[in-house]
């Protein structure tokens, strides 16, 4: 099966062309956050020094967030009209589980960091079960204290992900002690082939055209509308006209 | 290249649309998703909201345009696209679908700007002959745009603060009408009498500049002060007082500037092109001048849809501007100004 899998969460641009178990060419950057001007390009690239056509891709996997809301509407964009154009599958990983595929230690447990600012973060628990992090506390926006307490890891091993998790380093080392491990540069970076390898084993979304971001965080407008509007819910916001 | 079958994207700001359009003057789809029910919720478009609906919308979008307009893949030559101006949001998510289309089928990308859209979309009732004037008026936009030839856009004159659609948003959100209030306020201003005499901002000035925020404020304190003394105002004559201001100080320097700059053609366009006050006072002005006519764009084209991108988009394609699928939004891109190229 030929898959492209693609990542533009957070500052991190990666993208990645498989052919089953077989990586054709992967290319990650971590500079500019200019992810709408390079992800085509990029793409474009990869498969013609491949022999490569759009036509001849069969699935397309995405990290569909959480993560920065720009950053995570162009890959899901762009995976979500190339999957519906071409009339092919379509798989999307959370970004933190996509981070959390770098670790391998079994039965080891896994978070994944995304700073969302003022203390807040992104962020999900996984434990590495056959080679693959299997969720254990769902994928989140929460106060970072307030997510520490809710963790429990007995005695095993956590391993801190993320170009963000040195952020939290003291608050992690006061709970975790010696059981907190914090990844190397490359460990810390999403892989697109390691999301395109693991998405392979998942089975597509069953309707293209509803597929969206996990944003998991209402926008303010309407945080706030919902607590002023108590039972009210519409179910379509936008209707056709013409 | 001359494409025969364009697919057109807007997503500038809350609407989604997808058109299909054959020669750049007929319309075979055109599906817009408008998430004006959304943003009524917050009282004016809420950009990450936005983005949100255009995601939801896009490819249904592209499935039912067509479908509507019963064409394949191979039968699209060209596809067009607003890059800009909008909610950079927004504009990304046409963009990104756009580009993605382009680049699976191997169609050539033309990059359109929003505002010759609105203008181009009166390619849908006549040929236009250059040089042409157009009167920009929507949401975000008040200028006076001169074309002296096809593909050329020139700004002579605009707003220095706000829109004029704008204005209409805030003065209705005074008279208590929900976002977007334009149609509503041209509605009330019909049934009421020009009572109040606002300011005629800029009138007298030698240029082709246009300001709204002095009318907004003289509106504003108007009602205030009638509240302060529990007086009560007739909403409709309130509307007509501030129509009234609006369509004079447009039609006033439009009629300037075709003084100025003589030509066959005057183009009416913007989702403020709508309004009937606007509509006919320029009519009435326009009639008495034998060498110029007076195009108005429909109504339904008037608000933001593809059909107009995809007008423009062929425009582009025969001056040559296309797009590698490295093209980004650019939220402020905006047309020259005539007095920088003479
Ligand atoms: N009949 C009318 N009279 C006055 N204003 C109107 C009328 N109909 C619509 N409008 C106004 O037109 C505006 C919407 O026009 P349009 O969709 O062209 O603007 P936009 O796309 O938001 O801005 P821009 O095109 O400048 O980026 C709103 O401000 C609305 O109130
Ligand atoms: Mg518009």
């Amino acid at each position: 099966m030929k898959v492209l899998s693609l990542d533009t969460s957070n500052r991190q641009l990666t993208v990645a062309i498989l052919d089953d178990g077989q990586i054709l060419a992967t290319e990650t950057t971590t500079v500019h956050q200019k992810h709408a001007e390079y992800l085509l390009p990029i793409i474009d690239e990869l498969m013609t020094k491949v022999d490569l056509t759009p036509s001849d891709l069969q699935r397309v996997v995405v990290a569909d967030g959480p993560g920065s809301y720009t950053g995570i509407r162009i890959a899901t964009a762009t995976a979500k009209t190339l999957a519906y154009t071409l009339g092919i599958e379509l798989v999307g990983v959370s970004s933190l589980q996509t981070l959390a595929l770098n670790i391998k230690q079994e039965g080891s447990l896994v978070m994944p960091i995304f700073d969302a600012r003022n203390n807040n973060v992104f962020s999900g628990l996984y434990e590495i079960k056959n080679g693959v992090p299997e969720n254990v506390l769902e994928d989140c926006h929460t106060d970072f204290d307030k997510w520490l307490d809710r963790i429990d890891i007995k005695d095993k091993t956590v391993y801190a992900v993320g170009t963000d998790a040195p952020h939290f380093e003291d608050a992690l080392k006061n709970k975790f002690g010696d059981k907190v491990i914090f990844s190397d540069s490359f460990d810390n970076l999403p892989q697109a082939a390691r999301l395109g390898l693991y998405g392979q084993t998942l089975s597509p979304v069953e309707y293209i055209h509803t597929f969206v971001p996990r944003y998991l965080r209402l926008t303010k407008a309407e945080a706030d509308w919902k607590q002023n509007h108590p039972g009210e819910e519409v179910t379509s916001y936008v209707e056709k006209v013409n | 290249m001359q494409p025969h079958i364009i697919m057109s994207f807007e997503s500038s700001c809350d609407e989604t649309s997808v058109a299909i359009i054959e020669d750049g003057e007929k319309i075979l789809s055109n599906v817009v998703a408008t998430q004006i029910n959304s943003h009524k919720r917050f009282g004016g478009v809420v950009p990450e909201v936005a983005s949100r609906h255009h995601i939801e919308q896009i490819t249904i979008c592209v499935e039912d345009a067509m479908k509507q307009a019963d064409v394949s893949y191979d039968d699209i030559d060209a596809i067009a696209v607003t890059y800009g101006p909008g909610l950079v949001g927004a504009l990304l998510i046409g963009v990104t679908a756009a580009k993605t289309i382009a680049w699976a089928h191997n169609i050539p990308l033309i990059p359109v700007n929003h505002i010759s859209g609105h203008i181009l979309a009166s390619r849908f009732v006549t040929k236009i002959n250059y040089p042409a004037l157009a009167l920009v008026v929507s949401g975000g936009h008040t200028e006076l745009v001169l074309m002296k030839e096809e593909g050329d856009f020139k700004i002579i004159g605009e707003t220095r603060d706000d829109a004029a659609g704008e204005a209409y948003d805030k003065v209705g959100r005074v008279l208590g009408i929900n976002y977007p209030a334009g149609p509503k306020v041209d509605a009330m201003a019909a049934e009421g009498k020009d009572t109040f005499n606002f300011p005629r901002a800029m009138e007298k000035e030698d240029n082709f500049d246009f300001s709204f925020s002095g009318l907004k404020s003289a509106f504003l304190n108007t009602t205030h002060h009638a509240d302060q003394i529990h007086e009560e105002l007739d909403k409709n004559d309130l509307a007509a007082s501030f129509q009234s201001a609006v369509v004079d100080v447009l039609v006033d320097k439009t009629t300037r500037a075709l003084q100025e700059y003589p030509v066959s053609q005057l183009i009416l366009a913007g989702g403020v092109a709508a309004n009937k006050g606007l509509r006919s006072a320029l009519e009435e002005k326009i009639d008495k001048i034998d060498t110029t006519e007076l195009i108005k764009v429909p109504n339904k084209l008037c608000g933001d849809n593809a059909a107009m991108i995809g007008a423009a988009g062929y425009v582009m394609a025969k001056k040559n501007v296309f797009a590698g699928v490295d093209l980004n939004a650019d939220p402020s891109l905006e047309f020259d100004l005539l007095e920088d190229e003479e």
